[in-house]
């Protein structure tokens, strides 16, 4: 069993095992469920996520106040212009990721992972790479069991709510997932997984969780597209051979007692940040307290 | 590890909020399944953020949608309202301060009957809370407190408050090969009336349901799996 990023790695390490395996394998001990459910439950849980990412990219879905409503619309065609800074596929990776974020807004399904919240993270990067490298499902399920086995770690020993974390413990920990599932589709290490886990929640440390008009909106869907591009840069740099200098399970433990250092206005109350902005108040008001 | 995947990454649901909109569905879905007769007119009272926020989380079309049976995961969700009119439903919604409970909590009287009027109508009364990541918990039922996660199928037994009572309905599921995994008894005074709350660890057949209802001393007994088909309570016009 494990507990932590460390004893995971290990776990890999001493069978011998790909991680997605050794996640796979003690998930089946948890539920009791055979190998063929768990997979299963995964392809449903993808088929989910990709048709949460691609909804929103050829229409404009009403949202209340209407606030990212055609996001995902503009910036896919924006992606296939040949002009971006960050390249077509960086940005369609950030179209995808606001095509769930406007799917949620819209009461639309989606599969929450690890948070309605941040929703478009983790299909943004899998279906972003799916799409490039024309890879397997199945492929993309392994990448699905790593991410999950790094989530099951910080939800154990940390949060993923951002009631109690802010941003950086829902929309961060997203990246985290996402950005070991990256690796893992690009054929890296263990060891790389973990320093992708390690340097997405460093580059998140501190994020406060403050919607306007407490609405999963705005700065919800921007930081979807931001924390997608996160895990990419992330799984990037350990790709490349960069070491993280601090262990992954202190970096859990560092973004946790940051969490529990925000005020409760920087998390999810809706009454910090963007939020508590002159337009935020206004917006809120606007919805929730129309003049008669 | 000791939690699943599938609920990191999870649960599947209709957005934006897994404690607003998902866990309101769930609630209301539980309530109806507790309930297990037909019923017009549902009226909602929410608390604390589910009284601040609910209209930009769609929390009362999830509540309604839950009523109605919809499952969480049910993009009919937003159009509840409307398939309420259609199936002859009459809800409403205020906001509410029940004290110190939850901030997620809804207070849910059902008006029983297949039509009828609201002054005179029998009601049953279900309170409960939404605890984030669609996780739910129901605290009321009527005057009894309880706490009934529902994450297993579980079976309610109001009864006389008399000795032996507890013991034969245990008795029966004994002999049906039922396992009991948790059980909490609460009573409104000594010798009165009790509830008892069973978890069990599979769904069982209506016929243990009928016989512990046919035993003296039990006045009302419902099964409840969340994961089980649905009948439609409703009445459809």
């Amino acid at each position: 069993m494990y507990t932590s990023i460390e004893s995971l790695a290990a776990l890999s390490k001493e069978r011998g095992q790909p991680l997605w395996q050794v996640v796979l394998e003690e998930e089946m001990a948890f539920s009791g469920a055979g190998r063929e459910q768990v997979w299963e439950q995964l392809r449903q849980r993808y088929q989910v996520m990709r048709a949460s990412a691609c909804r929103a990219l050829d229409q404009a879905l009403p949202t209340v106040g209407n606030l990212i409503s055609g996001v995902a619309k503009t910036h896919n065609a924006y992606a296939s212009r040949g002009n971006s800074l960050c390249g077509p596929f960086l940005n369609r990776v950030m179209a995808m990721a606001l095509s769930c974020s406007e799917v949620n807004a819209s009461m639309g399904k989606i599969c929450a992972a690890p948070t309605a919240g941040s929703c478009g993270i983790l299909p943004a990067v899998l279906v972003g790479l799916q799409e490039r490298d024309n890879l397997s499902t199945d492929t993309i399920l392994e990448g699905l069991l790593v991410a999950g086995g790094i989530g099951a770690v910080i939800t154990r020993n940390a949060t993923v709510a951002g009631a109690e974390g802010g941003c950086q413990a829902e929309c961060g920990v997203a990246a985290a997932m996402a950005g070991a599932a990256a690796v893992h589709l690009q054929k890296g290490t263990v060891e790389q997984m973990v320093n992708a886990v390690c340097f997405a929640l460093m580059n998140v440390m501190g994020l406060v969780c403050d919607p306007v008009a407490g609405l999963v909106q705005v700065p919800c869907a921007q930081r979807n597209a931001s924390q997608a591009v996160n895990a990419l840069l992330s799984a990037d740099l350990a790709l490349a051979g960069m070491q993280s200098i601090i262990p992954a399970d202190q970096v859990i433990e560092a973004m946790y007692r940051v969490g529990k250092m925000l005020p409760e206005q920087l998390r999810e109350t809706g009454q910090g940040g963007i939020a508590a902005t002159e337009k935020g108040r206004e917006i809120s008001h606007a919805l929730f307290h129309p003049q008669v | 590890m000791e939690i699943s995947i599938l609920d990191v990454l999870g649960p599947v649901m209709i957005g934006p909020s897994s404690s607003h909109t998902a866990g309101a569905a769930k609630l209301a879905r539980a309530a109806r399944q507790i309930v297990g007769k037909p019923f017009f007119h549902v009226k909602f009272a929410l608390h604390g953020s589910f009284a601040e926020t609910y209209r930009g989380h769609g929390t009362d079309q999830a509540l309604v949608a839950g009523v109605l049976g919809l499952r969480e995961d049910d993009e009919r969700l937003r159009d509840s309202f409307e398939l309420a009119r259609k199936a002859g439903l009459g809800f409403s919604f205020t906001r509410t301060d029940l004290g110190d409970v939850h901030q997620n909590t809804v207070q849910m009287t059902f008006y029983l009957g297949e039509s009828g009027d609201l002054a005179t109508a029998p009601t049953q009364q279900i309170r409960g809370s939404s605890l984030g990541g669609g996780r739910i918990l129901i605290t009321r039922i009527d005057s009894f407190d309880t706490e009934i996660t529902l994450e297993a199928p579980t079976i309610l037994v109001m009864q006389k408050d008399l000795p032996g009572v507890i013991s034969s309905v245990t008795a029966v599921l004994a002999q049906s090969g039922v396992n009991i995994g948790t059980m909490r008894v609460s009573r409104t005074a000594r010798g009165k009336l009790a509830c008892c709350v069973l978890e069990i660890d599979s769904p069982v057949d209506r016929s243990i349901i009928e016989e512990i209802r046919s035993m003296p001393n039990i006045l009302h007994v419902q099964a409840v799996a969340m994961e089980e088909e649905e009948t439609q309570y409703v009445h459809q016009h």
